[in-house]
């Protein structure tokens, strides 16, 4: 390894930087995607970022990547040549995928999701599969069947969840770029307590084929990256029309960096002060006080709106997730794929143990929460009336639009707690997401950006835009990146 | 909400086809109504003839053209069962 490349500033560089290298014949793709391979060996007993680490495939595709950097066979795209991560809930030709779930030990998905195709064709080095929540439920990365991932700031703290080896291998260094989903914020609340980008796009935005299902309605794929302009560029790989993803949106798509350079002078952005839960971490809010100062510095038409029906996103969220989750995980059966029970006396029983013996805490609570909700005699009271407060959430967004550009909020009322802290309570857990949930709900695009620090912690900042307004939210949350340094700090590992 | 009962929980199980312990089951009974406690509120909202959503691209059914096209490989499909006989699924009895 030459000299460069041990310069811990080689580690958090920018996709773009690193492309730039590339560029400029300082390293090759093969020499970068080592180097990652070897820091991922070293911080891997610390971070448990990874369920699965694929080295030959890696350098294979590196070597390819390499070639075509160098002018021979198509066009390079943005991500060729660099080494990212895809979280384990996605699915990969001949690669394990587990979900972080004891049921799926052992499952070789016969095929590739879409948004891993893309990569694969776009040219990315994929370094392996990250560490997750099993089947993405969880807000602190502590339910995985792998053991809990640590946060590269304080490795006695949950990197948050679901997307928690996405969120700690960015912010560490193990990758340039990691793909996540987000189904009630899995991807931006870890996004903001490891200090790095985090964005969930509009939901249809990226085809959800071959990303194992959790809440159909609710799950987007989207990037965790250093950079905003990385996480446009990512978006531009990964998004497509789909016809294997009935909800994915039809073409034409943007470029999603288009927008990026266009500042927020004279962008009017509110605050919905139902955001600013009690509760909330005192150095949170005034982080958050402070980018709105810098907002508004920066030229931004910054006021205060309400949106009262936040009260009941997580009630609304905690019904339809689960239920949805009841339906997509009753195929877990342990028969066609996945750990079965061979001892069983019948079919059924073997199906009782299978799922009995497989699915964890977390997993069976959800499912049979949403059993429950969609249960003979309960369907309207929970189910139904969830769905029609869904529908009032979603008009009141499509309302604050019509005065506003954006919303801006912060990403989680906390910084990174203590593992151990909260996983006992399902409920608190479940408030961790209080500020990102809505956006799930409502299909909105939205983006997190280090924005501040409390107690040597990173704070996230979310901005939410309208639906399709995915440019939008990247170039605020642009504008905010140029004007602050926050993106820049690192943890010393 | 009344508290849900151990035979809630059982008859919930039943639905699910998760077989729990004892100590599961108690557990259980006892987050899930906290959690629906919490839920009680929603009856609050007023919803009268208010259309659920059930996602938010407002997409109806999407039918594709009814062609063939390539299976997966058998092999790489099947690999992937707990019990197999050649080209075959094996399953516990259905009928005892």
């Amino acid at each position: 390894m030459t000299t460069q490349l041990a310069n811990s500033d080689f580690y958090f560089s920018t996709a773009r930087e690193l492309r730039a290298k590339f560029d400029a014949r300082e390293i090759s793709s093969v020499e970068a995607t080592r180097s990652m391979l070897d820091r991922i060996s070293a911080l891997e007993p610390s971070l448990n970022s990874f369920i699965t680490v694929t080295p030959e495939r890696a350098i294979a595709a590196a070597e390819l990547a390499d070639q075509r950097l160098q002018g021979s066979g198509e066009e390079p795209t943005s991500l060729t040549g660099i080494p990212v991560m895809v979280k384990d809930n996605f699915s990969t030709k001949d690669v394990e995928t587990t979900a972080a779930s004891n049921i799926l030990k052992g499952y070789i998905p016969p095929y590739d999701g879409t948004a891993v195709r893309l990569l694969k064709e776009a040219g990315a080095v994929i370094l392996g599969k990250g560490n997750l929540d099993e089947f993405a439920m969880g807000s602190s990365n502590e339910t995985s069947a792998f053991g809990p991932v640590h946060n590269p700031w304080d490795t006695d703290r949950v990197p948050g969840g679901s997307s928690g080896g996405a969120a700690a291998g960015v912010a560490a260094g193990e990758c340039f770029i990691a793909f996540g989903s987000d189904t009630g914020g899995s991807i931006r609340q870890p996004a903001a307590l490891c200090g790095v980008v985090g964005m969930k796009p509009t939901y249809g935005l990226v085809s959800r084929f071959g990303l194992l299902a959790f809440g159909s309605s609710l799950d987007q794929i989207g990037p965790l990256t250093r950079s905003v302009a990385d996480c446009a560029d990512a978006l531009n790989i990964v998004s497509n029309h789909d016809p294997r993803d009935s909800t994915s949106v039809a073409a034409p798509f943007n470029d999603f960096a288009k927008d990026i350079d266009g500042g927020v002078a004279g962008m009017n952005i509110g605050v919905p002060k139902e955001y600013l839960v009690d509760g909330m971490e005192p150095g949170v809010r005034e982080a958050f006080e402070a980018s709105l100062k810098t907002l508004e510095d920066l030229g931004a038409n910054i006021s205060e709106t309400s949106l009262p029906l936040t009260d009941h996103a997580l009630a609304v969220y905690y019904i339809i997730a689960p239920s949805e989750a009841s339906a997509n995980l009753s195929r877990y059966d342990g028969v066609k794929y996945g750990q079965g029970v061979l001892e069983a006396k019948n079919s059924a029983q073997a199906t009782f143990a299978a799922r009995g013996e497989g699915f964890g805490d977390e997993v069976k609570r959800r499912i049979f929460l949403g059993t429950y909700a969609l249960s003979a005699g309960y369907y309207d009271a929970y189910y139904k009336k969830a769905q029609q407060v869904r529908t009032l959430i979603r008009r009141e967004f499509t309302d604050a639009f019509l005065k506003f550009d954006a919303l801006v909020t912060p990403t989680s009322p906390s910084t990174a707690f203590k593992i151990g802290d909260k996983i006992e309570d399902p409920f608190q857990m479940y408030m961790n997401d209080i500020c990102t949930i809505p956006v799930n709900i409502a299909g909105l695009p939205s983006i997190s950006v280090p924005g501040g620090m409390s107690n040597g912690l990173p704070v996230g900042l979310q901005f939410i835009g309208p639906q399709f307004g995915d440019t939008t939210v990247i170039r605020a949350a642009a504008e905010y990146e140029r004007a602050t340094n926050w993106h820049q700090n690192h943890p010393l590992i | 909400m009344d508290p849900l009962t151990p035979k809630d929980v059982e008859h919930i199980a039943q639905l699910a086809y998760i077989k729990l312990s004892d100590e599961e089951s108690e557990d259980m009974r006892v987050q899930l109504t906290n959690i629906l406690g919490h839920f009680a509120s929603l009856s609050n909202v007023d919803t009268d003839g208010v259309e659920p959503t059930g996602h938010t691209t407002d997409s109806n059914t999407v039918m594709r053209q009814d062609e063939a096209k390539p299976p997966l490989d058998q092999e790489d499909v099947l690999r992937n069962a707990p019990d197999r006989d050649g080209e075959f699924v094996r399953v516990r009895p259905v009928l005892e």
